[in-house]
């Protein structure tokens, strides 16, 4: 298959009117040793049939979550996605639609992302939010610079059980801007608030916190919120979304900024993305809000519309003074999470968490019964996650876990150097009481 | 398109009442005209310093988004909280209830350096 459609014709018409007789004559510029370089030798065709063999050859090698029994976690969870979704998503009318350059044309991507919004904003307590960004991670550095923008200060304070993942992309977007990042200390698996009073002063923006945190542990969250706003400071919560069905939700907490990673929400693990990126605020931020916002309106007949709204913020606009460089979303994947939590209600999300909480007690309880197993934060409330000391070091017992099925968790040893025999473990409602008993008695040959 | 004869001006816009220390802000006739509806404005801190020349706020307008440049140095000591709820008064009344921002002067010779009303008639060439 030609990609380039010029018939041999063609092209020699095109050299004549250039005036070279042969396309290599274009690249005389080029010394000949870096062309011959440039030479990409490709195996030969294959047929259809050999492509298709290759190709699931290859994919085999995978060990895919539909085929493991995962308590994987760590910022991506192994939650069921009803068929609707992909179904849904996968037509055509969604499927090719990017954030649209002429967006009003397209009224049912705008009226989806319309009713993804306010479905955010139902979820997390929260008035506005944007129309989604590109994943958990960079929705919490855009909430870091919203709040420094909306402050004028130039620091934010960070707890250091934030998802590690998301902690580095939060550098990298800081990096370039004159925004310094502070550390608060810990205290048994969650961040120490008692030396908060003592960093609060007129250059601190806001405080940056995930709750249920890194290490799966619920944050103690109760009167942040006005600590900081005595000084003018923001909060800025990220959380996991089905937890926000059963917990305090960021509204509730008083939140100024609430992001989320929305994987969890009807979207595949995939290899680690296109994920969504949540944000939802206060109404008194609406203008420092990053991204692109739907609003709904009446057209000249008195019709429903769903329309662009607040675009001074963007750069189209606002140029270097933009509230953030990115203007894109995830639409798909907001899609996604939208249906997911129609199908879903308000009911059924809830169901989901306590089925999550429940298993993982379950499974927490068990282990902790081990003999050569211990729970390290034992006396902090959790959700879907927690931490277990193992007695061999935890990448033995994930590689152990491959050849019987287990995706057996994190090894915290990639985070911290003195974790390695410290696995996260994360059950989700898709773990069957069976399931969560095998992996006792795969945990329990160690 | 009014300019008032007892008010300075700058190149930006921004037109300046003087009264001892203290210059009340605001943007002209002209560029409430070129910028359309008012929607929005992002008004300075009190208490904040400005800058001659440095951007103090920024006024949105349905389309476009202008900086209101400080016409003087200074520090911020009040501004305009009808403005938050009501953009419009700078369209209705620019030179009046449309005001942004007074501050106290830092430096009462760059005053001398902003535009008199026939100099800015001449920039907006009337």
């Amino acid at each position: 298959m030609h990609y380039i459609p010029n018939t041999s014709v063609i092209e020699k018409d095109l050299l004549n009117a250039i005036g070279v007789e042969r396309f290599e004559d274009l690249l005389t510029d080029i010394p000949e040793d870096y062309i011959k370089n440039c030479r990409i030798v490709l195996p030969e065709p294959l047929s259809e049939l050999e492509v298709w063999q290759k190709l699931h050859s290859l994919a085999a090698k995978n060990s895919a979550a539909e085929t493991m029994i995962s308590f994987l976690g760590g910022g991506s969870y192994d939650h069921f996605i009803p068929a609707a979704i992909d179904f849904l998503i996968n037509r055509s009318e969604f499927y090719t639609a990017y954030t649209p350059y002429q967006p009003e044309v397209s009224q049912g991507t705008l009226q989806a992302i319309y009713e993804y919004q306010s479905l955010v904003c139902q979820l997390l307590d929260m008035d506005v939010a944007n129309a989604s960004l590109y994943d958990g991670a960079t929705a919490l550095a855009e909430a870091a610079i919203m709040s420094i923008n909306a402050t004028k200060r130039n620091k934010v304070l960070v707890s250091p059980f934030i998802n590690a993942n998301f902690l580095k992309v939060l550098q990298t977007y800081l990096l370039a801007r004159e925004i310094k990042i502070e550390f608060l200390g810990e205290n048994n698996g969650r961040t120490d608030f008692g030396q908060l009073s003592a960093k609060l002063d007129n250059s601190v923006a806001a405080l940056l916190v995930q709750s249920p945190n890194f290490l799966g542990n619920i944050e103690e969250l109760n009167g942040i919120a006005a600590r900081l706003h005595a000084n003018q400071s923001l909060l800025v919560i990220s959380v996991n979304p089905i937890s926000a069905a059963i917990l305090k939700t960021p509204g509730e907490l008083g939140a100024d900024i609430a992001v989320s990673e929305g994987q969890s929400l009807g979207i595949h693990q995939f290899f680690g993305g296109p994920y969504l990126g949540i944000l939802a605020t206060t109404r008194s931020l609406i203008r420092n809000l990053p991204g692109r916002i739907v609003g709904q309106t009446v057209d000249v007949d008195g019709k429903r519309g769903y329309v662009l709204v607040l675009q001074t913020r963007e750069q189209h606009i606002r140029r270097e003074k933009a509230t953030s460089n990115i203007c894109t979303n995830q639409g798909l994947m907001a899609l996604a999470a939208t249906i997911y939590l129609s199908l879903l209600g308000k009911n059924g999300l809830k169901q989901v968490a306590e089925l999550c909480l429940n298993n993982a007690h379950y499974l927490a309880g068990k282990i902790e019964s081990l003999k050569h197993y211990s729970l390290p934060y034992q006396s902090v409330p959790f959700f879907n996650e927690f931490v277990v000391e193992t007695p061999i070091p935890a990448r033995e017992i994930i590689n152990a876990g491959l050849s019987e099925h287990f995706l057996v968790g994190v090894d915290l040893g990639e985070f911290r150097p003195d974790w390695g025999q410290r696995l996260l473990i994360a059950v989700t409602e898709k773990r069957t009481r069976q399931e969560i008993d095998d992996f006792i008695k795969f945990l329990i040959k160690f | 398109m009014s300019v008032p004869e007892n008010l300075k001006y700058t190149k930006d816009h921004e037109w300046a009442l003087i009264s001892a220390d203290l210059v009340t802000v605001g943007i002209t006739d002209y560029a409430v005209k070129e910028l359309g509806d008012i929607v929005y404005v992002e008004l300075p801190s009190v208490g904040n310093t400005a800058i001659k020349g440095n951007p103090i706020g920024t006024i949105e307008a349905v389309k476009t988004v202008a900086d209101i440049y400080s016409p003087v140095s200074g520090e911020i000591v009040e501004v305009n909280q009808a403005l938050t709820d009501q953009a419009e008064l700078i369209n209705q009344d620019p030179y009046g209830a449309g005001w942004i921002a007074k501050i106290k002067l830092s430096n009462a010779a760059e005053t001398a350096e902003l535009l008199n009303p026939v100099n800015y008639q001449k920039l907006i060439g009337q």
